[in-house]
């Protein structure tokens, strides 16, 4: 329940605005002035798992990816899958490369927005730079050939996307459970191979960039929720990176796997689900440790760390290099979201030249129909920022009786928190609130990129409420944006 | 046999049709077309969606031009400020009687409602929306009603009974509770007279009755009822 005003030594406003991914930060202090903890809160609610009770199971891809305007695709996917479940049949094989395409351009267009609309900023202009030129405008305006190359390699994402399913955003009217409406035409497929060039040099050049900036981000990657902790996500049969299908992998902090999923129904016995009174968001754990003892991470960084090798050329390259940041194939920095998610980036663009070029994509067999088979289907996709799960249940006539999802987001829940208080620890010294240790905090929630529109650097206010509280509860200080 | 024609003015322009004419086609056959979403072509005119009211001079009630047929020396006002001003609001009622969300719903981009919104301009709906939530009939091997959509114009009842002479479908209950059934109040797979002929779902302007897993694109046929019926009358 929502509450309003002080109670003991917690505060609680909510909600702060339109919440529609806003986020609010509270703070706790010693009686030392020193930060005791810190608490990411999303005090936003959005009810997909129980309005869409009593809808029939077809529509669930159309309503579900309502949730997201940047990743519509991946809940596609994954409840696609979970209602290829429920049908109980294997999609033709064109319809699953037509819908890895599309995922590739989900990715490509997600990872680009990242990092050049709402990272870069940061990393080319500084931490402590002036806030109102710290967005795109101030890159546009900075290295403008760099903004432009940000813009067209998001188009060309988008593109895909459209050119595959007929609309870039919410384009739910393709996907059907057991494959896609319609197949890809020659001169769509076409037109993405002739830009295909221009996105991979851009890919490089950006990688390249990063790579260069590292040098002086050292203190960054050293305290941006650089913390040990587990990593989940999906392989291929054979251990590289998949964002599709495959098995769900958990990894230890020394690299050890800690838990092979191969039947992606069965993620409840990995996965259990914690909730707290003070955020709407859940707090997933791996089982076998407890919570919060079982804090993982997704997302980009997780999947190059569970995975073995990424599978193109130019990403593999990649990929070994920044395997040897950290012991044993495990990175731990948050910081390194940054740089995981431009080789996975690379990787896309790679692997959507790959798909594009098997003549196989062109084949017109794309439809499979099915009644209701199963009366449960589970939905395991990798999104932009992590693990995607939907879990469906339906009555004989197709209805849904139980819905489960769990967003990608979710996952890094505990891992917030934990990078949060981290950045606090080493930048919120005295019991005054300074621009650059808000905007290191928002930087650190930014490497996750989650999804909340408090991660989108935009123009004009940012939606964050850093709170400032001593040990007895008493609010210190508070900024708004 | 001699057809009596009748002159008469529509939006001010001099026409002449046969007599027994119904006002909306009179004025689909001289160019005029007036919004409506219960009419279709081949069917018996209902009367029902109260889209077509027409002026006639003369008279201050207004006339729903599908079942009014033409007169002599009629002047009819087929669009003025406060037709358009009820047409409106006769697709606002609609929007706000049951659950109608464009953006997940089966017929989006094929629905006679949502094309009929854009065409008049609404673009908010002023009274509070009732968000039906009456469950769904998928018992049916393919055919499904989501009686949530659904806007009363009994196309689909029409063209069971009128077309393919089943009279399955009809109505129950009155006003905003009318619900349409199959046979006494079944579900459909129990349906005894269903032929599953699809037709009903052929001419379902909205997202309320459709074939499972078909795009809708594919599935809807406005011109079936008409086409029937003129090759029946072949014979």
């Amino acid at each position: 329940m929502v509450k309003q005003g002080r109670e003991g030594n917690k505060i609680y406003i909510s909600p702060v605005t339109r919440i529609e991914g806003h986020a609010q930060v509270t703070i706790l202090l010693n009686d030392d002035d020193t930060v005791k903890d810190a608490l990411f809160k999303v005090v936003d609610f959005r009810g997909f798992e129980k309005f869409t009770e009593g809808r029939p199971f077809y529509e669930m891809p159309a309503i579900t990816s309502r949730a997201c305007g940047i990743c519509p695709v991946s809940h596609l996917l994954a409840s696609a899958k979970a209602c290829d479940a429920i049908v109980g049949i294997n999609p033709p094989q064109t319809a699953i490369m037509l819908r890895r395409l599309m995922h590739m351009g989900q990715m490509i267009q997600s990872h680009a927005l990242n990092f050049f609309h709402l990272s870069s900023p940061d990393l080319l202009l500084g931490m402590d730079s002036d806030p109102t030129k710290r967005n795109i405008m101030g890159i546009i305006e900075k290295d403008p050939e760099l903004a432009m190359r940000g813009i067209k390699l998001r188009k060309f994402g988008q593109e895909i996307i459209e050119k595959v399913a007929g609309k870039k955003i919410h384009s739910a009217d393709w996907i059907l459970p057991g494959g896609a409406k319609w197949p890809l035409t020659k001169e769509r497929a076409d037109f993405l191979r002739a830009s295909l060039p221009e996105a991979l040099d851009s890919a490089q050049k950006t990688l390249e960039l990063y790579k260069g900036l590292l040098g002086g981000l050292e203190e960054e990657v050293e305290n941006f929720g650089n913390f040990p902790s587990y990593y989940m996500g999906l392989v291929s049969p054979n251990g590289g990176i998949e964002h599709y299908d495959g098995t769900l992998r958990i990894k230890d902090q020394c690299g050890n796997v800690a838990a092979e999923c191969v039947d992606p129904t069965k993620y409840r016995d990995f996965i259990g689900e914690a909730i707290e009174p003070w955020s709407f968001m859940k707090f997933p754990y791996f089982k076998s440790m407890g919570y919060p003892g079982g804090a993982y991470r997704v997302g980009p960084l997780a999947r190059l760390n569970v995975a073995s090798h990424c599978g193109t050329p130019l990403a593999d390259e990649e990929f070994k290099e920044f395997k040897k940041l950290g012991k044993n194939g495990v990175v731990q920095s948050t910081f390194h979201y940054h740089y995981a998610r431009l080789i996975e980036l690379l990787f896309c663009v790679e692997n959507a030249q790959r798909l594009l070029e098997d003549p196989a994509i062109l084949s017109e067999h794309v439809t499979s129909k099915a009644l209701v088979n199963n009366y449960e289907g589970v939905g395991v996709a990798e999104a932009p920022r992590g693990t995607l799960i939907h879990h469906y249940k339906v009555d004989p006539q197709g209805m849904i009786t139980w819905n489960n999802m769990i967003i990608a987001t979710e996952h890094n829940n505990i891992a917030y928190n934990k990078a949060i208080t981290q950045v606090a620890k080493k930048y919120v010294k005295a019991r005054e609130l300074q621009e650059g240790m808000l905007n290191r905090v928002e930087a650190v929630i930014r490497a996750f990129d989650p999804c909340l529109s408090c991660a989108t650097h935009a123009v004009g206010q940012m939606p964050l409420d850093v709170q400032l509280v001593d040990s007895s509860g008493k609010l210190v200080d508070r900024k708004i944006r | 046999m001699s057809v009596n024609l009748l002159k008469l003015k529509i939006d001010g322009v001099e026409v002449s049709v046969p007599e027994g004419t119904m006002i909306l086609k009179a004025a689909k056959d001289n160019g005029i077309i007036i919004p409506t979403l219960c009419n279709l072509e081949g069917l018996a005119p209902y009367g029902g969606c109260r889209l077509c009211l027409v002026e006639i001079s003369g008279s201050p009630k207004l006339f729903p031009a599908c079942i009014t047929p033409v007169g002599p020396n009629m002047e009819i006002t087929t669009n003025s400020d406060r037709l358009k001003e009820y047409r409106k609001m006769v697709v606002q009622m609609l929007l706000a009687e049951r659950t109608h969300i464009c953006s997940v719903c089966v017929a989006n981009d094929h629905c006679e409602l949502q094309a009929m919104a854009n065409q008049l301009g609404v673009d908010h709906v002023m009274f509070e929306r009732k968000f039906t939530q009456e469950p769904i009939d998928s018992t049916h091997d393919f055919l499904v009603i989501d009686r949530n959509r659904c806007i009363l114009c009994t196309r689909c009842i029409r063209i069971c009974d009128q077309i393919e002479g089943v009279h399955t479908l009809d109505l129950k209950l009155r006003g905003k509770d009318s619900e349409v059934i199959m046979d006494l109040d079944e579900h459909w797979a129990n349906s005894c007279s269903c032929t599953s002929c699809r037709k009903c779902a052929k001419v379902c302007p909205v997202g309320a009755i459709y074939i499972e897993g078909e795009p809708i694109g594919h599935t809807k046929n406005k011109e079936i009822a008409a086409f029937i019926r003129d090759r029946r009358n072949r014979r």
